[in-house]
C-alpha cells in the first residue's frame, strides 16, 4: 500500500462520505486551474465542508508527509493551484456560506469558497460592495483572492484584497486553527499570509471590509489613433492630481479582437482606446470628469463617449472585459503576461514590445491597467507553425525581462505560481528569497503547504534552533527530493 | 565573548561608534554604545560584529518612541538611522517615493509637497522617522481612507540579524511577486531586523480640504439628573457622550460624502467632547456644508484643522488634585467600578513619571461604549483620562497624567479591557517602568505561538530588540 492510499483510508473516515475524490475521470476534472498549459492529475482531491474538516485533512497530510494543495473556483492565472499527482488536493467550493453580514460595523464574515461578486450581491441594497473586483469576480472564490491578494481594474484606487481583508481564519500547516487578525497587537502575519500563494496555509473564514457605494460613478471612453497618445493622457490624469478608480487601456490588435467577439463597437479607427472611471461624491466626480474630458482631448483623442447609467457603462466595459477571451478570435492560442512597470516607463516598455514583434514574427495584443502600469500582454501563436509556441515563450519571458529593467514587477496580480518561479531570479537575489523563505519556514517547516510554487529552488527550512532537534521527518521518510 | 574587544569589533566596521550616554536609554535600559550607520551596508557590518560577539541590538530614528514597548532584556549597541536621512528617488510621475530610513515624516512631507504630493499618512508624534513609523506602525486620522503605513508600503529593504541584506516589493503600486515582508516588518518594534529603506505609493495632495467640527454632549457642569434603567444608575452625561457618539458617527460615515477622517477629541471627562470630520479633494467646501448639517446645528466648518488634530492625546493635568468640586458623588455602577480601581491602588507605594499612553481598537458599534464607562470610573478614582483619535478607523489614543499612581494605571487598563467584547484590545504603549511591572502591555494575542516561531527563524539569536515585543519576543 503506497502512502497516498494510507492517507486516503484516513480521510475516508475523516470526512463525510462524498468528500473524498479518488474517480480517475474526477479526479481528471481537477488537474489545471485557469492556466491550461501546467497540468498534474491530482493524487486525491478532497472536498471538506467545515474549517474542522480542513484541519484533520492537513493534520493528516502532515503525519504522512504528503503535500497539499489548496484550490477554490480554479480561475487562476499562474498555476498556483496546480495539483501534485503525490498529493491531496483540498476544495474549498463546498465551503461557501456568509457566515455574518455586518453593515454597521462595515464587515462580512465569509467561508472562503464563498465568490467575489455574492459578497457585494448580499449587501448591494444597503448601498455597500466589496471592493476588489478580478475580472472572473462572477466565480473566482473569496480564498483564492486571498491566497493571490486579487486586484482587478479599480484597484487604482482602492487596493487589492489585503486592503480589504480584515480577519482570517487559517489551518497552518501543522494542522493547527489559528485566528489572524489586522487590530490584534504582534507581527503582522494576516499582511504576509495574504498573497502568500497556499505556501502558509489554508483559509478558512475571512472577514472582509464592506466599502460605502460611491454616490456617482461616470465613465468616460476616449479614442486615440495610437497608444502614445493614450499613454500622454493617461499621465496628464494623474499629474493633474486625480486618481480615477479604474484607468483601462487596449490597443488596436486587442480591440479588433473585441470588436471580432463581442461587437463592443468602439470608435471606427482607434489606434487604442482609453477607459477611465470616476467615482466617489457627485460634487467631486463632476470636477473630475471636466478634466479628465479636457486633458483627453488635448492629447489628441478624436472621439470621446461617456456613460452615466450602469447600461451605457456596461457598455463601454463589455470590449475591455471581453479581451482576453476575445484574443482567440484571432489567434488560436496565446500566452498572458502580467509584468508591472513604473507608470513613466510605459512608453519605453511598449516601445520594447513593438520591437520583440518584430524580431520573433510574433503578434502581441496590449491590454492593460495603465493607470498602475500593469500590463496584460497577450502574445499570440499558433501551435500548427512550427517553432511558434516557443518564440511566443520566448517573447513573453522577454517582455518580463523589460518590465523588470524598468523597475517593474514580473506579476502585478495574477501571482507568481508555478509558472513564473523561475523568473523570481531576475527581481530577486539569493538573499531576498533566502529571507522570503524565512517565514515560509516559521509557517511549513516540513514544505508541505503547495511546494513548488512560487520559490524557483526548493530547498529543506533546517532547523529552528529551539523547536525542533533530530532528523528532518522529511529526510528521514526518503520524501526530501520532493522539494 | 562580550568583553574588551568589542569596542575594536564595532570600531573596526568603520562605522561611526561613540559610548551611549543620557539620552540613549530605550524604555529605561542603558546601551553600551552607540553607532550611527550610514547605508544598508554598514547596518549589515555592525550586525554582523554584534553577532560575532553576541552584542543585542535597538533601531532608532530620531527616539521619538524609543520609549514605547517593553524594555529590552539586554541592549548592548543603540543602531542610530540618523544620518540614513536621504529621499533616495522620487519619481512624480509614478506617485511613487524611496526613501531611508532616518529620514523625518516631515522633512519627507515637504520633498513631497514641492511635487504636490503627500504620503497620506498622518503621523501623530512629530520628528518620527520613516523607519520609526513602520515599526511601530502608528496612524492618524486619515487611515479611515488611506489605510495605515502597511497599505501604503510597496517596498522595503531591511537587514536581519546575520547582516543579510534583504529586499520585497518594489517600486511599483501593484506587485505581487514573493511574501510581502513590508508587512511583516510594520508593527514589529525592531525585532525581526532593521528597516533600511522603505518605497511608498503617493498620493496627489487634495486640492482642498475643509474641516467640520460638533460638540456631542453637554459637559457636566451643566447639572443633569442621573438615569435609572432597570435599577441601575447612570450618570447621564457619560450615557450622553456614548449616546451621541454612537448615533453620530454612522451618520457620518454612511453618508456618500466620503469623508477621510471622523476624530474624537475629548481631553477631559468634565469638559466637552467634541467630533471632527475631515473632507478633502475638489468638491470639499460643498460637502462639509452638508456634512454639517448632518452634524447638528452647532456643526462648524473650517478651513484649518483644530489644534490637536492628528496628535496624541494630551494627558490632564489634574491628576491627584483630589475631585474636582463640581463633580457629583459616584452612584450606582460606577462604585462598582470605582471601587475595582482604588482597591487595586491600595498596595500602590511608588508614583511613576513619564508619560502613559493606551491605544483602544474595537468595531465602530462597540468603540464608543467600550471607553466612555471605565472613564467614568476612573474618574471617579481620580484618575484623569484623556481620549482622542480615530472612531471610523477603529483607534482611539487614551493619555493618562504622568504621576498616575502605577496601581491605577493598572487598574484602568484592566477596566478598559473588561469592557471589551471579542474585539476590543488595549495595548499600553507606553508606561513608566513602576505601572508597567503591574499590568500586560499587549492583552491577547491572537497568534502568538506563530510569531515566535517567526521571531526565531528571522533572529534565533535574539540580538534584535529582545523582550521588546509581545509575548517577550
Amino acid at each position: 500500500m503506497s502512502v497516498l492510499e494510507r492517507l486516503t483510508e484516513r480521510l475516508t473516515a475523516v470526512l463525510p462520505p462524498d468528500a473524498v475524490v479518488t474517480d480517475p475521470v474526477r479526479l481528471r476534472t481537477y488537474e489545471c486551474d485557469g492556466l491550461t498549459v501546467h497540468r498534474a492529475v491530482p493524487g486525491v482531491v478532497v472536498l471538506p465542508e467545515t474549517t474542522e474538516q480542513v484541519a484533520a485533512v492537513v493534520r493528516l497530510c502532515r503525519e504522512h508527509g504528503v503535500p497539499f494543495v489548496a484550490r477554490g473556483s480554479g480561475t487562476g492565472l499562474s498555476g498556483g493551484a496546480l495539483p501534485r499527482t503525490d498529493g491531496v488536493l483540498v476544495v474549498t467550493s463546498r465551503m461557501r456560506r456568509i457566515v455574518e453580514i455586518d453593515v454597521p460595523d462595515r464587515r462580512a464574515v465569509v467561508e472562503p469558497g464563498v465568490t467575489n461578486l455574492a459578497i457585494t450581491e448580499a449587501v448591494r441594497d444597503q448601498g455597500y460592495y466589496y471592493a476588489p473586483d478580478p475580472s472572473s469576480q462572477q466565480v473566482c472564490s473569496i480564498g483564492g483572492n486571498v491566497a493571490e491578494n486579487s486586484g482587478g481594474a479599480h484597484c487604482l484606487k482602492y487596493g487589492f484584497t489585503v486592503n480589504h481583508v480584515l480577519a482570517a481564519e487559517i489551518v497552518t500547516p501543522d494542522g493547527d486553527v489559528v485566528e489572524l487578525s489586522a487590530g490584534d497587537p504582534g507581527y503582522d502575519l494576516l499582511g504576509a499570509f495574504v498573497g502568500s500563494e497556499g505556501t502558509l496555509g489554508i483559509a478558512t473564514k475571512i472577514t472582509v471590509r464592506l466599502s460605502r457605494a460611491p454616490e456617482a460613478v461616470t465613465t468616460l471612453l476616449a479614442a486615440f489613433t495610437g497608444i502614445e497618445a493614450g499613454g500622454h493622457a493617461v499621465s496628464a490624469i494623474i499629474a493633474a492630481g486625480v486618481v480615477p478608480a479604474a484607468i483601462e487601456m487596449m490597443d488596436a490588435l486587442a480591440i479588433e479582437a473585441a470588436e471580432a467577439a463581442v461587437h463592443c463597437g468602439y470608435p471606427a479607427g482607434a489606434g487604442a482606446v482609453l477607459v477611465v472611471e470616476l467615482d466617489g461624491p457627485r460634487a467631486e466626480v463632476e470636477h473630475q470628469f471636466a478634466a479628465v474630458e479636457r486633458i483627453c482631448r488635448d492629447s489628441g483623442a478624436f472621439e470621446i463617449r461617456t456613460a452615466a447609467s450602469g447600461e451605457e457603462r456596461a457598455a463601454i466595459w463589455k470590449g475591455r472585459k471581453s479581451a482576453f477571451a476575445a484574443v482567440g478570435r484571432i489567434s488560436p492560442a496565446y500566452i498572458v503576461q502580467d509584468g508591472v512597470v513604473p507608470r513613466t516607463a510605459l512608453p519605453r516598455v511598449l516601445a520594447g514590445i513593438d520591437r520583440l514583434q518584430e524580431e520573433y514574427g510574433i503578434r502581441v495584443a496590449n491590454v492593460f491597467h495603465a493607470g498602475d502600469g500593469n500590463l496584460h500582454p497577450l502574445v499570440l501563436f499558433d501551435d500548427a507553425v512550427p517553432g511558434e509556441r516557443e518564440r511566443a515563450e520566448t517573447v513573453s519571458g522577454r517582455i518580463l525581462d523589460l518590465c523588470v529593467e524598468h523597475g517593474g514587477s514580473i506579476t502585478g496580480e495574477h501571482g507568481v505560481g508555478v509558472d513564473k518561479s523561475r523568473y523570481m531570479p531576475r527581481m530577486f537575489t539569493e538573499d531576498d528569497l533566502g529571507t522570503m523563505q524565512l517565514l515560509r519556514c516559521a509557517f511549513d517547516p516540513e514544505g508541505l503547504a503547495n511546494p513548488g510554487k512560487v520559490f524557483p529552488t526548493p530547498r529543506l527550512c533546517g532547523e529552528a534552533p529551539g523547536v525542533r532537534t533530530g532528523v528532518h521527518p522529511l529526510v528521514e521518510a526518503g520524501l526530501a527530493e520532493q522539494f | 565573548m562580550r568583553g574588551e574587544r568589542t569596542p575594536d569589533a564595532l570600531a573596526a566596521t568603520g562605522v561611526a561608534v561613540r559610548e551611549a550616554g543620557d539620552g540613549d536609554e530605550v524604555a529605561g535600559v542603558r546601551p553600551r554604545w552607540v553607532t550611527l550607520p550610514e547605508s544598508a551596508e554598514e547596518i549589515a557590518a555592525v550586525l554582523r560584529a554584534c553577532a560575532a560577539h553576541d552584542l543585542a541590538a535597538v533601531a532608532t530614528g530620531a527616539r521619538t518612541k524609543l520609549h514605547w514597548g517593553a524594555p529590552p532584556e539586554r541592549c548592548d549597541v543603540l543602531v542610530e538611522l540618523s544620518r540614513m536621512d536621504r529621499v533616495l528617488e522620487h519619481t512624480p510621475g509614478d506617485l511613487v517615493v524611496r526613501v531611508q530610513a532616518g529620514v523625518t515624516t516631515e522633512v519627507l512631507a515637504d520633498a513631497l509637497a514641492a511635487e504636490n504630493q503627500e504620503l497620506a499618512l498622518d503621523v501623530p508624534v512629530p520628528g518620527t522617522t520613516v523607519g520609526g513609523l513602520l515599526a511601530t506602525g502608528i496612524a492618524g486620522p486619515r487611515a479611515f481612507r488611506h489605510g495605515t503605513a502597511r497599505d501604503l508600503l510597496i517596498g522595503i529593504t531591511v537587514v536581519l540579524a546575520d547582516g543579510t541584506i534583504a529586499r520585497s516589493g518594489g517600486k511599483v503600486v501593484k506587485n505581487v511577486a514573493g511574501y510581502d515582508l513590508g508587512k511583516l516588518f510594520t508593527g514589529s518594534y525592531g525585532t525581526l531586523g532593521v528597516i533600511a529603506d522603505a518605497t511608498f505609493r503617493l498620493r496627489p495632495l487634495p486640492a482642498a480640504r475643509a474641516w467640520v467640527t460638533a460638540s456631542v454632549a453637554r459637559p457636566v457642569t451643566e447639572t443633569v439628573e442621573p438615569y435609572v434603567y432597570e435599577g441601575r444608575t447612570f450618570d447621564t452625561t457619560s450615557t450622553d457622550v456614548a449616546a451621541a457618539l454612537r448615533a453620530m458617527v454612522p451618520a457620518i460615515t454612511e453618508s456618500p460624502l466620503e469623508p477621510s477622517a471622523v476624530e474624537v477629541d475629548w481631553p477631559d471627562v468634565d469638559g466637552p467632547c467634541t467630533v471632527t470630520v475631515l473632507l478633502e479633494g475638489t468638491a470639499a467646501a460643498e460637502r462639509a456644508k452638508a456634512l454639517s448639517a448632518l452634524m447638528g446645528g452647532t456643526a462648524e466648518v473650517t478651513e484649518e484643522p483644530p489644534p490637536w488634530w492628528g496628535r496624541l492625546p494630551e494627558p490632564s493635568r489634574r491628576a491627584g488634585s483630589g475631585p474636582p468640586a463640581e463633580a457629583p458623588e459616584p452612584a450606582g455602577p460606577r462604585d462598582a467600578e470605582a471601587a475595582v480601581l482604588t482597591g487595586a491602588a491600595s498596595d500602590s507605594a511608588a508614583s511613576g513619571g513619564g508619560e502613559i499612553l493606551l491605544e483602544v481598537r474595537n468595531i465602530p458599534s462597540r468603540l464608543a461604549g467600550s471607553f466612555v464607562g471605565p472613564f467614568w470610573a476612573a474618574r471617579a478614582a481620580d484618575v484623569r483620562p484623556a481620549v482622542r483619535g480615530s472612531l471610523a478607523a477603529q483607534v482611539l489614543h487614551v493619555a493618562l497624567p504622568p504621576d498616575t499612581e502605577p496601581g491605577l494605571v493598572a487598574a484602568f487598563t484592566g477596566e478598559l479591557r473588561a469592557h471589551m467584547e471579542d474585539e476590543g484590545r488595549v495595548v499600553v504603549l507606553c508606561a513608566p517602568r513602576e505601572a508597567a511591572r503591574r499590568l500586560d502591555r499587549w492583552g491577547r494575542v491572537g497568534a502568538l505561538p506563530l510569531m515566535r516561531r517567526v521571531k526565531e527563524r528571522f533572529d534565533p539569536g535574539r540580538r534584535l530588540s529582545p523582550g521588546r515585543f509581545v509575548g517577550g519576543i
